[in-house]
This record gives C-alpha cells, structure tokens and sequence, in this order.
C-alpha cells in the first residue's frame, strides 16, 4: 500500500473530492479542451490574462483522482503568475512526473504531493493533461489537447 | 477412440485448466497475478504456445506456393486449421472460413467487399446502441462512402436491446443488420437468432460480431441465422493478429474482392485480372500462418474442455461475482440483462474507473477500465467509464474473492 499511498496523499483527495476553482469563467481571453481517449477524462480551462499574467483562472470537465486533484492544484499555483513563471512550473511539473528530479521539494512546493506519480507511468497523462490543455489555450492553438 | 473420450467433460476443473496456462503462475508485485481482463484478450495455454513454436520449429515455409515439402506441411496445418474453425463455427463448408487480422479487419471486409456491392444512397445499416466500434465504424464508413444511413437500435437501462423498436426499425431499405453477439462492455447475449430471423425477413443480410460470443460457449453459424459471423483469436485463448470471418459461401462467391496481390489471384496481366476462388480470394498476401495454427490449436483446446461446460463454468462464475460485488457499498452494475455473458462492468461512487484500475492492479488484480471501445454506451448509461472484470474458463470464485477484496481497499483509500 505504500506506493498507493504516495500516490493518493491526503492533499490528492481533498482536492479530488473539493476541486478548487471549479465552473466556468464569463470573461475568458483564452480557453481549451484537453481529452485523455485512453480513460475518457475531460477538461475545458478557461483563463483570463491581463498583458502577460494569468489573474484567473477556472476548469471544468469529468476525470480520475490524479487529473482532478492536478487541475485543481495547478489553477491554485497558476493564479496570478506571469505566462513565463506558469510555463518553467510546467516543466517543473512534468519533469517530476516523469521521475526527472531528484525531488527537491523546497522548490516543488504544492507540486510536491504528484512525486508519487512517477512510479505509476500510466498515470503520468492524467496529471498532465491539465497543463497541456493550459498551454494549449495560452498558446491559443485552436484544437482540442489529446493525450493520444 | 472410445465414444467416452469425445464427450466434453460435464463439468470444468478451472484448477486443472490454470495449470494448462503458463501465465497464470506469474506475480504481480508480488501477488498472484488475478486475471479478470479476458474481454480484452485472454490468455494462452500451452497447446497454444507450443502449437505456434512447434510450427516455426518443424515446419514453417509460405503456404499454396512452391513444391518443395515445407510448404506442403505449412500449408497442410493451415488448411487444417481453417477446418477446424469451421467446425467450430458450424459453418457447412471450409471454404467459407477467411483468415483476417481479427474481427476488426472481418467486419471491415464485409463494409468493404460486400457493402460497396450491394449498398448504396438511401439504404440502411442497422447496428444497436451497445455496439463495439468495430460494429460502428466500418459502417460509418461506409455510409460516407454510399449515402446509405447508419440506423441505431436503442437498449434498455438493463442494457438489453429494445426488440420492438428493433423490428420497427427493419424495412425495405435495410441491407444489413449487424450486431454484437454479447457485449464486451455490457455482458448482455443478445438473441441474434431472433434478430436474423427479423433481418432476413426484410432481405437483409444478417452480421454477428462475435468477438465476445465465440470465446463463452458454442457457437453454430447455422443456427443463429448468421450470414456472417467475425471473431478473433486472441479472445479465444489464441495468437494476436489472427481472426475469422465466416460467411455464407453464395454471398463470398457474388462479392468482390477485399485486398488485391498474391494469393488471391487467378491469373495477371496489365489489362485485367481474375481472382482466385472463396477463401483465397479474401487472403491477398501471405497470411499469419503461424497466427492461424495457433488459433487452430484454441480451438482445439476449447472443444477439449467442453464448451457447455465452459459456459456453465462462466454461468456460475459470473452469478457469484454479482451477488460478491453487491456487497460493495456505493457500487452500481452496468448492464443487467436479463441475459449475460461473463462480464462484471461497474462504477464506484467514491473513485473514478482510472484509480479502481490503479488500486487493483497493485493487488495484482487487473481488470479493464475506460470505455471499452464503446463510447455510445457509456453515453447511454451516463458515465465516462467504468470498470470491467471479463471471465474466461480459467477464472475461479477466488479470483472473484481478490477482486472484492482489492475494491475495499479502493473504498478504504477514497472513501
């Protein structure tokens, strides 16, 4: 169970069940669709950027524990960050996911509770999916984000 | 022979069956490996495994070309195994048994060879909601292609197919009802003999996906009505990359070839070719020899073990999975027909598909989960995905015990 543990830590759960920044956003500048066809998880994030900072942000859709629980980190982490600090925490992010660091966690901050992702390969596209499908809309790129 | 060694066996030693399958001796992270994925591919028994390495070992050379002995014997075994899979299916003549990829590749011969035929604008195709996206897309495809409209037979909430509506929805201008023999998402049996009796009423010809039919019990192309019947080997206990497509040997006949190149000719020149007669003039190109021994082999294999045992066997395992899942707090079954196949589909209230898949896998459970290639149906029921434990012959009520097992531990994480 110990892996399973650090995959679902407590703070996965709690923001699993009370996804932060949940629902739509009226006046969004930027917005994309991200779509994992292995799993069927479904997001759509919308953003407000105000000259070159995210002042919000919100997601909606339907997923698994680990892409839920992402989304609802990365909207939290994103909120007020300019498009250059939301891009180097991304690949933060997916380098920690992907067992690329050596887990300094001091730097991770929140980010730190999806280490335990690394050892689940195939878990890796749902904590990802998030912040591709944010990148996308920030790049305004006009298709849907997949996975696949 | 004695008369007593061709009687299947009345009842099934699932024990005596997993000792047969190397696999099923693996650990997975350290526990035994609990497979419940058969709906997705099943696993292989030594007579198998050894049929297709015996073949590379002795006798491996191209088939129907050459004189040399080699290519006699590989032929021979390929022959062979077309005519056991003829008996298997039922099907009157060896000839009317094609090698394909799978059911994947048999159903798209169909909407290829006999659709572009024999459809065209204003025709209809009938498949039901719970079809798999082989039965969807090819037909899809086809319609593009012809004009023709895709018309879908809606399913209960127990996911049986709604009957009345079925035989509403049959006229003048449907040429072919295709669907599932049992579901891979929903379990359900479907009554296609009933349903080719409906399709052949209207002139239609008649297809059965069964995929998820041929593996659970014995199956007789005759008796169900079935103008074409698709399977695939890697779902009954054989090779990857190999299926059958049966067909009635007047509609192979009269229909026009599906690939074109070796094998499937008669004769060659730039101004026009013939083809070579029902089954060649399906197989263009060197076949997946081995792949066709193997699935050969299977059914062999299963014929050994009995098929109304094997179905019974599956009867009992999937009573007893129901009764075991109910326990479950906040677990719904979808896909409560009134008639199933071994096939447990379920959703948790407190965790998504993905992370049951997760959770089960480290007890060394594996089960499927997703859409199972079926989107149209998880539409129906109103959820993204869901869970799936699939039987097979090997499967035992302790299989069934470690996956009640391992879903509490989901409930203890996420609950």
């Amino acid at each position: 169970m110990s892996e399973l543990r650090d995959l679902y830590q407590e703070v996965i759960l709690d923001h699993n069940r009370h996804p932060r920044n949940f629902g739509s956003l009226e006046e969004a500048s930027h917005e994309a669709d991200g779509f994992n066809p292995l799993c069927g998880d479904k997001i759509h994030v919308h953003l407000l950027v105000d000259g070159d900072r995210i002042t919000d942000i919100r997601f909606e859709g339907s997923g698994c524990a680990i892409s839920t629980a992402s989304a609802s980190v990365m909207t939290e982490l994103l909120k007020g960050k300019t498009l250059e600090e939301a891009k180097a925490l991304f690949h933060t992010f997916h380098d920690l996911v992907t067992g690329k660091t050596d887990g300094d966690l001091a730097t991770l901050g929140k980010l730190a509770v999806f280490a335990g992702v690394s050892e689940f390969p195939v878990r890796v596209k749902c904590a990802t999916l998030c912040w591709h499908t944010t990148q996308a809309a920030l790049d305004k790129s006009a298709d849907a984000v997949s996975t696949e | 022979m004695s008369a007593s060694s061709t009687t299947p066996a009345q009842t099934l030693d699932a024990d005596a069956v997993r000792r047969e399958v190397p696999i099923l001796a693996r650990e997975i992270y350290g526990k035994p490996l609990v497979y419940l994925d058969n709906a997705a591919s099943t696993q292989k028994p030594r007579a198998v495994i050894d049929a297709v390495a015996t073949f590379y070992e002795t006798t491996n050379a191209n088939i129907h070309r050459g004189v040399h002995r080699l290519s006699q014997e590989a032929t021979d075994a390929f022959e062979l195994a077309r005519e056991r899979m003829r008996a298997f299916l039922g099907a009157a003549q060896h000839e009317e048994i094609i090698f394909t990829r799978g059911t994947t590749e048999s159903i798209n011969l169909i909407a290829a060879s006999y659709g572009h035929a024999n459809v065209g604008a204003g025709d209809e195709i009938l498949i039901s909601h719970m079809e798999h996206h082989s039965n969807i897309v090819p037909w899809q495809l086809l319609c593009e292609q012809t004009g023709a409209k895709l018309v879908v037979a809606p399913i209960t909430d127990d996911g049986d197919i709604d009957m009345d509506v079925l035989a509403s929805l049959l006229g003048d201008r449907t040429k072919i009802v295709s669907v599932g023999h049992v579901s891979n998402a929903l379990g359900t049996v479907n009554p296609v003999a009933e349903i080719g009796r409906l399709a052949h009423e209207v002139g239609a010809v008649f297809v059965v996906d069964g995929a998820q039919g041929a593996p659970h019990g014995a199956v007789d192309v005759r008796a169900l009505g079935a103008d074409f019947y698709a399977c695939s080997g890697h779902k009954m206990y054989g090779p990857t990359g190999i299926g059958v497509l049966y067909g009635r040997r007047e509609l192979l006949d009269a229909m026009p070839p599906y690939q074109g190149g070796g094998e499937m000719i008669r004769t060659v020149t730039f101004e026009k070719s013939t083809y070579a007669p029902v089954p060649a003039k399906f197989e263009a190109g060197t076949p997946n020899i081995a792949g066709g021994v193997g699935f050969g082999a299977a059914a062999v294999w299963l014929q050994s073990h009995g098929l109304e045992a094997i179905e019974r066997h599956e009867a009992d395992l999937l009573a007893y999975g129901t009764q075991r899942l109910a326990e479950i707090e906040g677990l719904r079954m979808i896909g409560t027909a009134r008639r199933k196949a071994g096939v447990l589909s379920f959703v948790l209230d407190c965790a998504h598909p993905h992370d049951v898949g997760t959770i089960l896998d480290r007890e060394g459970v594996a089960v499927r989960t997703g859409h199972h290639c079926a989107q149209p149906v998880m539409e129906r029921f109103g959820v993204p995905a869901t869970s799936r434990a699939s039987l097979g012959l090997y499967n035992t009520r302790a299989d069934l015990d470690a996956l009640v097992d391992a879903l509490q531990q989901v409930r203890e994480v996420f609950a």
